[in-house]
């Protein structure tokens, strides 16, 4: 019986490994292959050399392809203090969106798991709702809404909502159904079921979820701001490309980009820190 | 030894589940009775319908056909002295040990007391993980899952204790070593058990009697006594007559086997 209890004491006992020599011998590949941030890093590189050299090169005009240089050059166009208010009037769209999301899809996505009856009358209506072209609705919501952040948020919230209801209704049936008999067994009582069983288990579902859903808000936003805003990176980079300005419009680009691959790494790290055990072993 | 009350009666209990492809009989008149303290193995193919033998004892279904008692009252809902363990552990992933085992506390409950940990710290002792209360079950061996999962029916001390098939996911070596353990357990602190199980040896080793049943519908076509005494060894295992009833349940249940 002991052998199996006993991991700790083997791995004390065990005679420490040799110094391992592998690293400085491994050829450069396997090295690369190793550092997971080194490699991407260099591809990326190598294509910003690659675009500067063939734009010079083949003398691209910038209204088609500003060389990376001008495009930094852009960032430079716009006072930092408008690039700021830019900034966070598409983020605060984005994150009034997101979070609308969140807690409308919640019961929802409870409702969908617990009764077939909703799931039967919701789940067709919330199909079509996602095959509605957020797009081509958003002139509708802006008219309905008005200009102010409230039909930006809508928007946002419709294209962000969808995927988050999706994820935390899987998460919420994925619960081995031997936990639902253990607490059905226990007779507790129906809100412990979905709160100490049914939700943690769903919890690596909504996470996969909360992180598409993320750069989805961003999206959202930017739509919002192409049909109706005077502040906000969608309504920069529109308003750049309109007075043929697109070095600058592209620097609006990677702003975009950063804005969500920063909303990604935080919903990330969120998991990470509060949900370490929701994440694959090798990853935690 | 007194005679003692029966824990679990079955009468004449039918149980036929509705399929896409039709009506499914599950369980075909059984009647069975299982007395207190009494170890019992349900031995079958799969699909016989011994885990519906189970989730009625458990209350988590009720019968089609016929009555399922536990100590002579009709078994309608889930009863608070009965404890079931699982094929797999099936534990909290974020919960470490401790709390994996008070879990039916603070699910039944809401809340886990001074009182509850101490039960928790005795059971998680009496399957031998005592130090091992603050780790997540990623942490344990498949074998310490299932003890987690066993301290976990134990925590609120059942009469009957529901096992269905609880070391089939385990290797040979740590299957046969918690067989032992549990007979210990049982010794300790007798309980009602009904064992569901495929593996002949585990239940000869286990079980004070087997119950054979057949595949669909499930039918019991054999009710015996294991030949041997107690405490159990390896050495009493390989008595003739020992191995002569191991060989009769063999040619028992081969019999009933569908062809393949």
């Amino acid at each position: 019986m002991s052998a199996d209890v006993e991991p700790h004491a083997k791995r004390a006992g065990a005679v420490p490994a040799a110094p391992t020599r592998k690293a400085p011998g491994l050829p450069l590949t396997e090295r690369l292959i190793a550092t997971p941030v080194v490699l991407p890093l260099l591809t990326f590189a190598v294509i910003l050399v690659l675009w500067e050299v063939a734009t010079r090169v083949f003398a691209v005009p910038s209204f088609i392809l500003p060389a990376p240089s001008r495009i930094i050059d852009g960032f430079g166009a716009v006072p930092p203090a408008r690039w700021s208010a830019h900034v966070w009037a598409t983020l605060r769209v984005a994150l009034l969106g997101y979070l609308v999301a969140i807690v409308v899809s919640l019961p929802i996505a409870i409702g969908l798991a617990k009764s077939r009856l909703m799931s039967r009358a919701l789940y067709p209506l919330l199909v079509v709702i996602q095959s509605v072209p957020v797009v081509a609705v958003a002139p509708i919501i802006i008219v309905v809404l008005g200009t102010d952040d409230a039909p930006r948020v809508v928007i946002t919230f419709m294209i962000a909502f969808f995927p988050l209801v999706v994820s935390m209704t899987t998460g919420l049936m994925a619960t081995p159904p031997e936990l639902i008999e253990l607490s059905r067994s226990l007779r507790a009582p129906g809100y412990r079921e979905i709160s100490q069983i049914r939700l943690p288990y769903a919890v690596p579902y909504i996470f996969s979820g909360l992180k598409i859903s993320v750069t989805l808000a961003v999206i959202g936003a930017v739509v919002a701001e192409f049909v109706a805003a005077d502040v906000g990176i969608g309504f920069f980079i529109q308003f750049s490309t309109s007075m043929f300005r697109l070095p600058q419009a592209w620097a609006g680009l990677v702003v975009l980009v950063a804005m969500s691959l920063i909303l990604f790494q935080a919903v990330s790290l969120a998991q990470r820190v509060f949900f370490p055990w929701s994440l694959p072993k090798e990853r935690r | 030894m007194p005679l003692a009350p029966n824990a679990i009666d079955f009468n004449a209990v039918g149980q036929v589940f509705a399929t896409q492809s039709g009506p499914l009989t599950a369980l075909d008149a059984v009647n069975l009775s299982i007395a207190q303290h009494e170890f019992v193995a349900v031995l079958g193919p799969s699909g016989c319908g011994k885990s519906t033998l189970l989730r009625l004892t458990a209350g988590l279904m009720l019968p089609s056909e016929g009555q399922v008692s536990v100590f002579r009252h009709p078994v309608t809902r889930p009863r608070d002295d009965v404890g079931i363990v699982f094929q797999q552990p099936t534990l909290l992933p974020w919960a470490n040990v401790l709390d994996n085992v008070t879990f039916p506390a603070r699910h039944k409950r809401g809340r886990v007391s001074a009182l509850d940990r101490d039960r928790a710290a005795e059971v998680i002792a009496a399957v031998g993980l005592k130090g091992f209360e603050a780790r997540l079950p990623a942490e344990l061996s498949g074998g310490m899952q299932q003890r987690v999962g066993i301290a976990r029916a134990l925590f609120l001390n059942p009469d009957i204790l529901l096992m269905d098939e609880p070391f089939s996911a385990l290797d040979a070596l740590t299957r046969d070593a918690m067989g032992y353990e549990l007979l210990k357990l049982w010794q300790a602190s007798p309980k009602t058990v009904m064992f569901i199980t495929h593996s002949i040896p585990e239940a000869v080793l286990l079980a004070d009697r087997v119950i054979v049943m057949s595949a669909r519908p499930g039918r019991i076509i054999a009710d015996l006594q294991v030949p041997l005494g107690r405490p159990r060894d390896e050495l009493a295992l390989r008595a003739p007559e020992v191995q002569d009833f191991a060989a009769h349940l063999r040619e028992l249940l081969i019999a009933k086997e569908p062809a393949l």
